[in-house]
């Protein structure tokens, strides 16, 4: 163990004050978590470095180093990270770190994948942006441990962090700064760089959801009604779901976005239930949304178009149509010719399907991974997910418990949103795939979540009280 | 709350379980569904990784792959493209092959079943995988013969080797081009197949077995000939009334011989006479006592309304069945709703001159493996016995007496005897007439049978016969071949 590590462990140890000696045969030692994780972070590393030069070898045929310097540079800054949490929040989880690195890295050498593909290189590549961005994310989550020191910080803030969340989610649509791309307007461009301020609002929704509930739970779940042997809220109470209904809808209607309007309505029903512990309120909010949903289907030309490619993608007039189901089939057809092993990194096809790098890049590491890639992946994610849970479940106060609840699960419900939408469990909408996919509001919103849920993580086990 | 957290823990578990499944179900149930699929553009361009197996004329490559130095590694290239474009069709960068490159786009590709063990071979021996190559039946100086005969008519030539069913030459024309279509630019030849679509004569249907298909006219007139000799009642000297106008029962129309008048001068005529002189009005009269039953039967035992694949599929010829006494009276001379398609009406007269036996026609001569060695070779089926040896003979030499002495006279060789009939066929009123020839030589030793269709009345409107367009064109093909 290196003199600095030990010396930090000692001085957190003294800052800690008390109870760290006789804990210390119960508790797992912090130095040991930490350097379970730089093992980790270490083999994360060189899949990530492998995964990049298997795509150069079967694309290019040749190694180029160049993609790999700044390679090193990531690897560092996540270094960077990891020492930081030696320094301030030495108990932190171990996985989430590694997994974060490790997707990050394999979206990154997928993005590079189809640059080559595309012929795209430098500043017009997409992997050149997402490698800046990852910094610009890491950075930022390195600056959130920093800062955040302990999370009921945040839970002072509430409805502050429920202000930032609407005020984001109606930036795109002030005239001169939003921008549509695709149909959806969800994005602003400021001068050279374009922005979803709605994957931020995500995280400050969540971290409102929290506050509030802690605040409101007892009226929430305690009164109401009996029918059915279930408990209905009242009607003055049903003010916050509505309200949250309404936004969605509104993300729906106005900015032509699908996905995050049942994302963002799907993290506040599971708080909720969570909060309240009453079934009534999911059973209600999944009413309210399929019937909107619904409605919207009928009225709305693009949520019927997604229905209808949902349900029918193989007919020639909805492969043809315009919004048809092109892109969807070209992802079917990318996935089933990966089979269960892959083309191989760098030898698939995976540019036929559009937007292969971003919304389809399950599809992409699909075609080129196999099924055995995907099962990879996904059982990151839902390790992941699970460690975010389990924060949830030692969490020693509601507001932390439910924050990592959250967190954890719009982590979950994002990836089955974009990959049910790919592989037709449910209607397609273009969400962005955590980590793995181009796009740097989407990287700085989950680099921010890794942040916080190892803030949260890290207090969770500095209080000895329980042992996860 | 930890109670709650389990329940959500379940579910997001459900959730992944779902994706779990979703992705399997695609890689391992239903890949071979999206593999098959047309619209699959990954699939098919591996199809250029492996050296497409070449298409052979007399051993002569008209289609082959040649290595490209671009990212598909393989040109398709075809020498004398339009000249047989008919027959190899053409090999998109992104759409469904066709022709023999669609029919057999498998063995030429290599992906086909039998060639496992060869793609395993090469996989091991770090070789490029290789298609097999295919050799046609056809004989390039009957093809050449047929394409330059046709000329700029719009119509289609087949010939077919009687005793053996090998098409010996297949033209379609307007013609294309397959090289313009096998570019690697996908613009481009997108751009090219939307113009040959819309292009005057529909270039890339190919009307020899397929396209929009035409009356028979009287090229169908040996089938109800043999038709009524096949029923016993009928001999080749039985009569019929010969009159001028043939009012059909239940209508006002009224049938009428080509000349307005009547077939051999009134009173009675023989069946051959109206056959030789191909009048309309006895064979109307003869359909009717026939029934239309009768004729459907005799028609379908030539390959009427079936399928046939040669090996690429082949629009069926149809004589309905659902026609009423004076439908049945004008289907007789192949007007009606018959229809017909070039190489429907080869195999008819190749029936007749093989002694009633229809060969089952084909294109592929033999498919050879990569290392030249032959997987499979052609080997003559039969389609059916049409009629008897004896009723095709009578037939073969009344349209012999047709060349010689009747309204098919154009088709005459010198020193050789030669069978035919033509067809007229109408296509409504102020619409050009189709114009048909069969026919078949040496009458004695039949080698060849030939059908020639020129469709938009050759550019004579209503005035052009089969006679005068369509015998000329099967004269000048027989003769090429006679005289090898």
């Amino acid at each position: 163990m290196p003199p600095a590590v030990e010396n930090a462990r000692a001085a957190k140890g003294a800052a800690a004050g008390q109870a760290a000696p006789q804990a210390a045969g119960r508790i797992r030692l912090p130095a040991k978590l930490r350097n379970l994780e730089l093992l980790l972070l270490l083999v994360a590393c060189l899949i990530n470095a492998s995964a990049i030069l298997l795509v150069q070898l079967g694309a290019l045929k040749r190694v180029d180093f160049s993609l790999l310097y700044f390679g090193v540079a990531l690897s560092v800054l996540v270094i960077g990270l990891h020492i930081t949490m030696r320094i301030v929040a030495p108990n932190a989880d171990p996985f989430i770190l590694p997994i974060a690195t490790v997707l990050n890295g394999l979206g990154i050498a997928e993005i590079y994948r189809i640059d080559l593909e595309l012929h795209k290189s430098g500043w017009d590549s997409a992997s050149v942006k997402q490698i800046a961005w990852t910094a610009i994310a890491i950075a930022i989550a390195i600056a959130v441990i920093l800062i955040v020191r302990n999370h009921r910080f945040l839970q002072r803030y509430t409805y502050l962090f429920g202000l930032g969340a609407v005020i984001l989610l109606l930036l795109p649509m002030i005239p001169g700064l939003g921008v549509t791309v695709y149909g959806a307007r969800i994005w602003i461009a400021l001068g050279p760089f374009s922005f979803q301020p709605g994957e931020i609002a995500k995280l400050a929704l969540a971290v409102f959801f929290a506050g509030y509930l802690v605040q409101h739970r007892d009226s929430l779940s305690m009164v109401g009604r009996k029918v059915l042997g279930m408990r209905f809220p009242r009607w003055r109470d049903l003010g916050p779901i509505l309200v949250l209904w309404a936004i969605s809808m509104a993300v729906i209607v106005f900015q032509r976005d699908l996905g995050t309007g049942l994302l963002y309505f799907g993290l506040f029903l599971v708080m909720i239930y969570v909060a309240t512990s009453r079934l009534s309120w999911v059973l209600l909010g999944l009413t309210l949304f399929v019937g909107g949903a619904l409605i919207a289907s009928q009225v709305l030309a693009y949520v019927g178009d997604r229905f209808q490619n949902w349900l029918d993608p193989f007919s020639q007039q909805v492969y043809n149509a315009r919004g048809g189901s092109f892109q969807l089939v070209q992802g079917l057809f990318g996935i089933a010719y990966g089979g269960i092993i892959g083309t191989g990194l760098g030898e698939g096809r995976p540019a036929t399907t559009p937007v292969a790098q971003s919304d389809y890049i399950v599809a992409s590491l699909g075609e080129e991974l196999g099924l055995a890639g995907l099962f990879a992946i996904f059982a990151l994610y839902l390790l992941f997910v699970s460690r975010g849970l389990r924060i949830g479940f030692a969490g020693q106060d509601d507001f932390g418990k439910l924050l990592a609840v959250g967190l954890a699960f719009t982590l979950a419900l994002q990836c089955f949103i974009v990959v049910g939408g790919i592989t037709r469990v449910i209607p397609l909408t273009g969400l962005t795939t955590p980590f793995l996919a181009a796009g740097g509001s989407s990287l700085v919103a989950n680099w921010i979540i890794v942040a916080l849920l190892l803030r949260l993580s890290d207090t969770v086990r500095s209080q000895p009280r329980m042992v996860i | 709350m930890n109670r709650e957290l389990k329940r959500v823990s379940f579910v997001v578990l459900a959730m992944f379980v779902t994706l779990f499944v979703s992705t399997s179900i695609l890689t391992v149930f239903q890949a071979d569904t999206l593999a098959a699929d047309p619209r699959n553009q990954r699939v098919r361009q591996d199809s250029y990784l492996a050296q497409r197996g070449a298409i052979l004329v007399a051993g002569q490559p008209i289609a082959q792959s040649v290595p490209s130095d671009d990212s598909y590694r393989y040109q398709r290239t075809y020498s004398n493209g339009p000249l047989y474009s008919s027959v190899t069709g053409f090999f998109p960068i992104n759409g469904a092959p066709t022709g023999i490159e669609g029919a057999l786009n498998e063995k030429l590709s290599g992906t086909s079943n039998a060639q496992f063990l060869d793609r395993v071979n090469a996989i091991l021996t770090g070789k490029n995988p290789q298609g097999a190559s295919v050799e046609l039946t056809i004989d390039p100086v009957a093809q050449q013969a047929a394409y330059d005969a046709l000329g700029d008519l719009q119509g289609a030539v087949v010939m077919l080797e009687p005793k053996t069913g090998k098409i010996l030459a297949m033209v379609s024309k307007p013609d294309f081009d397959p090289n313009t279509l096998a570019g690697h630019d996908t613009t481009q030849v997108e751009k090219t197949y939307q113009s040959l679509l819309t292009a005057p004569g529909a270039p890339l249907k190919n009307r020899a077995i397929a396209g929009d298909l035409n009356f028979p006219g009287s090229t169908f007139k040996p089938i109800v000939f043999a038709a009524a000799l096949g029923t016993g009642d009928f001999t080749k000297d039985s009569t019929l009334p010969d009159v001028a106008t043939l009012p059909l029962p239940g209508t006002n129309s009224v049938v009428h011989n080509d000349n307005f008048g009547t077939c051999v001068g009134g009173g009675e005529v023989t069946i051959t006479l109206a056959l030789i002189n191909s009048c309309n009005i006895p064979f109307a009269e003869l359909g009717m006592k026939l029934g239309t039953k009768t004729i459907r039967k005799q028609a379908e035992a030539f390959g009427f309304n079936q399928s046939l694949k040669i090996p690429m599929p082949v629009t069926p010829s149809s004589y309905p069945d659902d026609y009423n006494e004076p439908q049945t009276a004008l289907s007789a001379f192949g007007q009606a709703s018959d229809r017909a398609t070039p190489l429907q009406m080869a195999m008819v007269t190749a029936g007749i001159a093989n002694g009633g036996k229809v060969m089952y026609p084909n294109l592929v001569q033999s498919i050879r493996s990569a290392d030249l060695e032959t997987t499979e070779s052609f080997s003559p089926t039969v389609f059916n016995q049409a009629t008897s040896a004896q009723t095709a003979d009578t037939i073969a030499s009344v349209m012999v007496d047709d060349v010689n002495r009747g309204v098919a006279g154009n088709a005459r060789i010198d020193g050789v005897s030669v069978g035919g009939k033509t067809g007229t066929a109408e296509n409504g009123p102020g619409q050009p007439y189709t114009l048909w020839f069969e026919g078949f030589a040496p009458a004695d030793n039949p080698q060849y049978a030939i059908a020639v269709v020129v469709e938009n009345g050759g550019g004579h409107g209503q005035s052009g016969v089969g006679n005068t367009v369509a015998a000329p064109i099967a004269k000048k093909v027989l003769e090429a071949v006679l005289s090898k």
